[in-house]
């Protein structure tokens, strides 16, 4: 690797702009600039040093803040595109065929196309996936590229600079040294005052405080590095858990992926705002909404089936605890969380009939068809009896003359029945549906008569279990004191030198923060009658200036 | 009087105090030739008061509303935006004592004084809380958010003060006619304000009968006469106008007759102005924000991006994370709050790395500052109203 030689006879490393040591420009481009670039002033960047192989060409590329940028700018143009339509998440139906028509039936064409391209499941897709894996070898790479140069420059820094280094930062003053020897004692005096560090140096003074702010950005980037890693982690088996489950009242369900807990609903509560008992000061948002709910809960038990147990063993079952879980108020337990997420109310339980003579009126006694385990047999005694020979638990109407049921959930029950009586011993059959009875082989003398229903709420519990939170957690904490370091604190470094002419110059950098140098430089000036300094960057300060001086 | 009614009261004298300083800020800036004299201080300073008092007034709306509804005001659209107005003052305030220049508060005030004046557009009952919104993290959560998002307005205060200053409005340019198409934006604000009072104050309603997206028969009442109707609509109330146009399903035609209507108001309003004044509106405010140092702008705009981000970052997100875990199951499920969200934050980040490079402070960041005021505006106007999504409590 060539060395790059300063006029102050230090080596320095190839792909340096400033001399590690003095601060000399080296490179005629930083020679020509007016102000210095300052940030990794005196060392060399690995990207700005390789330019050969492959590996270079690649961390080259991931090293450069502009293509950061650029992956930053993409991810967000392609995660508001992902907003136009609603994702396949949030869209009510869950096969592809029904998500595809949902798309061009609810948006038309452009919904079509939508779906065609897969903006609908955008978030999901290898590309956008790509792009934040991208996003996070850039924040990797760029961050190593710069930190360990940062870190080389700011421990070596010599408290003399050279001249062209000193003129060339922002704040910058040349002049008089009124106070001799003792310029030099009180601005050190008063920048430790100020709470910099000092360090005295033949004839220089170098002040600097906040350096570890400098450090903020390559905390933040590690905290980000390892929310992502914490995110990749989700999708190896055994640390990410998302399953739903349905509930109804006096259910006992084992909790899927749990190791043998199970869970008894005991009651599905539904509650809305009442006029008469909310605060007066809901009456008008009331009126005006309509029903507003203001809670949604199941009251659980929470069991664990016995180490001992065979596997589907559920009668030793062993209590936990009981629980009301409620929206934000989730049941948790040995690394899981169960979550009210969604209800459906009044499903059907229990049908009761009369076995009733159709002449007569006179009823042959009751019977109650439980209609998730319905029986077969319906002894009512006197001889009379009914049989159950078919149940369709969601009717939909007949097929070829047989009736169909569209799902096993009991949301339309109807029924096939031979009914038997001392009067009809053969038995007579009958089709008994909701508000609808037909009787297939000609008229009956006895008919079921539909009484009652008894109903059940039923709870949609969302079960999780993220083994990777405290990951997540732990990047979010580090990113938090990264950025809070970088932003609210800054690095500012005052040098104040005698020249070989015996002058005085002042110059004065930050990262961040121009206002509190400068405000910190005020003092140190009229502490120790240090010449006035301009902003250098402030061209229309200097030229107001130059007007003042004109006219004066 | 009611707990309620003083909280209205109090909204209100905050109001018209932010109008009183604008109007001293204003009295600062014009009256003063360098960046310190004593009339300016003088000025300044009484600007500055006024704005507490109305600050102070302000808080009092949120404390007293908080103990009214027995949860902090921030849980619809107008207590949402109100608190967002609020803390956009608090904000300014804040930069104030660090920065002491009432130029910032010539244009801060009058953007938290629409966007007062446009949250009060929205129902202003008090709404008991839904089950999801019934944590502590809804303070917590929302409140930072909406402070980490005022701070980071302040950028874009201090970025349109210095792209007033710094377009040359004497020549066609691209610059010009989007500085001009900023403020027109503000002013289209104004015609919401008045399209909605106006009709309000008329009392107007207009129900229909319609067809929605989902093939189901749905009734809707507008508030502003229909100038789109509904898909497949049918006129309830007789006397009303008659829509000049019928929509497909999957359009709302009722906010799509807000937005017209709002539109028609805001070019009258702006026409008049233009009228008035002779000029464009950013060549009104050019020779006031000439008072301005360019340098001193541009690190305002950079130190709000700084004082904000981490705070917007803490509130929109981190926070946001965590309540999500608790209420929905999961920290993160791109829902369209959410998204926009990250990419507020994707945007302030990109926006602190572009200030690395060469080129990108005084006027380029200046437009960058705006552009994010743009997008937390769209996040809280736009994402509500027109993409549903888990957020539309409103």
């Amino acid at each position: 690797m060539n060395k790059i030689i300063c006029a102050c006879g230090h080596e320095n490393p190839e792909g340096t702009v400033l001399c590690g040591n003095c601060g000399r420009p080296l490179t005629e481009e930083a020679e020509n600039l007016k102000l210095v670039d300052m940030r990794y002033e005196g060392s060399a960047r690995r990207s700005q040093t390789y330019n050969k192989s492959i590996v270079d060409k690649i961390w080259n590329f991931f090293s450069s803040v502009r293509v950061g940028v650029w992956l930053i700018v993409i991810i967000l143009v392609a995660a508001a595109i992902g907003t136009i339509l609603p994702q396949v998440l949030y869209v009510p139906a869950t096969v592809e065929a029904d998500i595809a028509a949902y798309y061009e039936r609810v948006y038309g064409t452009f919904g079509k196309i939508y779906y065609e391209l897969g903006l609908s499941d955008l978030y999901g897709s290898w590309w956008f996936q790509t792009l934040i894996g991208m996003l996070g070898i850039s924040l990797i790479v760029a961050s190593l590229d710069r930190v360990i140069p940062l870190y080389k420059s700011l421990k070596k820094q010599r408290t003399r600079r050279h001249e062209s280094f000193m003129k060339r930062q922002r704040l910058f003053a040349i002049g008089e040294n009124k106070l001799g020897e003792e310029t030099l004692t009180r601005s050190e005096q008063k920048l430790t005052e100020l709470g910099y560090h000092v360090k005295r140096e033949d004839g220089a003074v170098l002040g600097e405080r906040g350096r570890f702010s400098r450090w903020g950005p390559y905390i933040n980037h590690l905290g980000l590095i390892i929310f992502l890693f914490g995110v990749m982690l989700r999708a190896l088996p055994g640390f990410y858990v998302d399953e739903t489950m349905w509930i109804r009242e006096g259910e006992t369900r084992a909790i899927p992926e749990t190791p043998g807990f199970y869970l008894e609903s005991k009651e599905f509560i539904l509650e809305t705002y009442d006029k008469d008992q909310a605060d007066d000061v809901f009456d008008e948002a009331i009126d005006r909404v309509g029903t507003i709910a203001s809670n949604y809960q199941t009251d659980v038990v929470l069991y664990k089936k016995p180490e001992d147990a065979l596997p589907g063993q559920t009668d030793k079952l062993e209590e936990v605890k009981k629980d009301s879980i409620q929206v934000n108020e989730p049941l948790k337990f040995d690394g899981f969380a169960v979550y009210q997420m969604d209800f459906r109310l009044d499903e059907l339980r229990t049908m009761h009939f009369d076995l009733s003579n159709k002449a007569s009126g006179e009823s042959l006694g009751e019977l109650s068809i439980d209609l998730v385990e319905p029986e077969t047999h319906y002894d009512l005694g006197n001889g009379a009896e009914v049989e159950l020979l078919r149940y369709y638990p969601d009717f939909s109407g007949f097929e070829d003359g047989e009736p169909q049921t569209k799902s096993p959930v009991p949301n339309n029950p109807a029924f096939l029945v031979k009914m038997t009586t001392p009067e009809t011993p053969e038995g007579e059959t009958s089709f008994v549906a909701i508000k609808q009875t037909v009787e297939p082989f000609g008229e009956n003398e006895f008919k079921l008569e539909f009484k009652n229903v008894d109903t059940r709420d039923v709870s949609g519990l969302t079960i999780r279990k993220d083994k990777t939170l405290w990951i997540l957690a732990l990047g979010g904490l580090i990113f938090m004191i990264g950025v809070a370091q970088g932003s609210y604190w800054n690095h500012r470094r005052i040098w104040i030198h005698e020249t070989k002419d015996g002058r005085l110059a002042v110059a004065a950098h930050t990262n961040k923060n121009w206002l509190n140098v400068k405000k910190d430089l005020d003092a140190v000036t009229e502490a120790a009658s240090l010449p006035p300094y301009d902003d250098q960057q402030d061209l229309e300060a200097l030229e107001e200036k130059k007007d003042g001086e004109k006219s004066s | 009087m009611t707990l309620v009614s003083i909280s209205g009261n109090l909204l209100f004298i905050a109001f018209v105090c932010y109008l009183v300083a604008t109007l001293f800020f204003g009295g600062a800036v014009k009256g003063s030739k360098t960046e310190t004299t004593n009339f300016e201080k003088r000025w300044g300073r009484i600007g500055i008061v006024v704005t507490i008092i109305g600050f102070i007034s302000n808080l009092g709306y949120f404390v007293t509303r908080w103990i009214a509804a027995g949860h902090a005001p921030v849980s619809n659209l107008f207590e949402f935006t109100t608190a967002f107005g609020m803390m956009i003052v608090g904000a300014f305030i804040l930069i104030y004592f660090l920065y002491k220049t009432p130029l910032l508060g010539l244009f801060a005030l009058p953007i938290a004084i629409i966007i007062i004046g446009f949250a009060s557009m929205f129902p202003r009952d008090i709404n008991p809380l839904i089950p999801a919104l019934k944590s502590y993290w809804l303070y917590i959560h929302v409140i930072t958010a909406a402070l980490g998002e005022s701070i980071l307005a302040m950028s874009a205060v201090a970025g349109l003060i210095y792209l007033t200053k710094n377009i040359d409005l004497t020549k066609k340019s691209k610059q010009r006619f989007w500085l001009e198409a900023v403020m027109f934006t503000l002013v289209l604000t104004l015609g919401f304000v008045a399209a909605s009072s106006t009709f309000k104050f008329m009392d107007y309603e207009a129900s229909f009968n319609y067809i929605d997206k989902e093939q189901k028969a749905e009734e809707i009442t507008y508030d502003m006469p229909p100038i789109f109707g509904m898909n497949e609509y049918e006129a309830l109330t007789p006397g009303t106008m008659e829509p000049l146009a019928e929509t497909p399903p999957i359009v709302n035609a009722k906010k799509l007759t807000t937005v017209t209507w709002s539109l028609i108001f805001g070019i009258v309003l702006y026409g008049l102005i233009r009228l008035i004044i002779r000029k464009p509106i950013s060549a009104l405010l050019q020779p006031l924000a000439k008072k301005a140092n360019s340098q001193l702008m541009d690190e305002i705009g950079y130190r709000a991006v700084l004082i904000g981000f981490p705070v917007f970052t803490l509130g929109a997100l981190i926070f946001a994370m965590i309540w999500a875990q608790e209420a929905w199951s999961r920290f993160w499920g791109w829902d369209p709050k959410e998204v926009w969200a990250l990419i507020t934050w994707l945007f302030y980040a990109a926006f602190l790395h572009l200030r690395l490079s060469k080129g990108w402070q005084g006027e380029k960041s200046a437009w960058l500052a705006v552009i994010g005021f743009i997008i937390i505006m769209f996040n809280l106007i736009a994402v509500n109203l027109i993409i549903a999504g888990l957020h539309s409590y409103a």
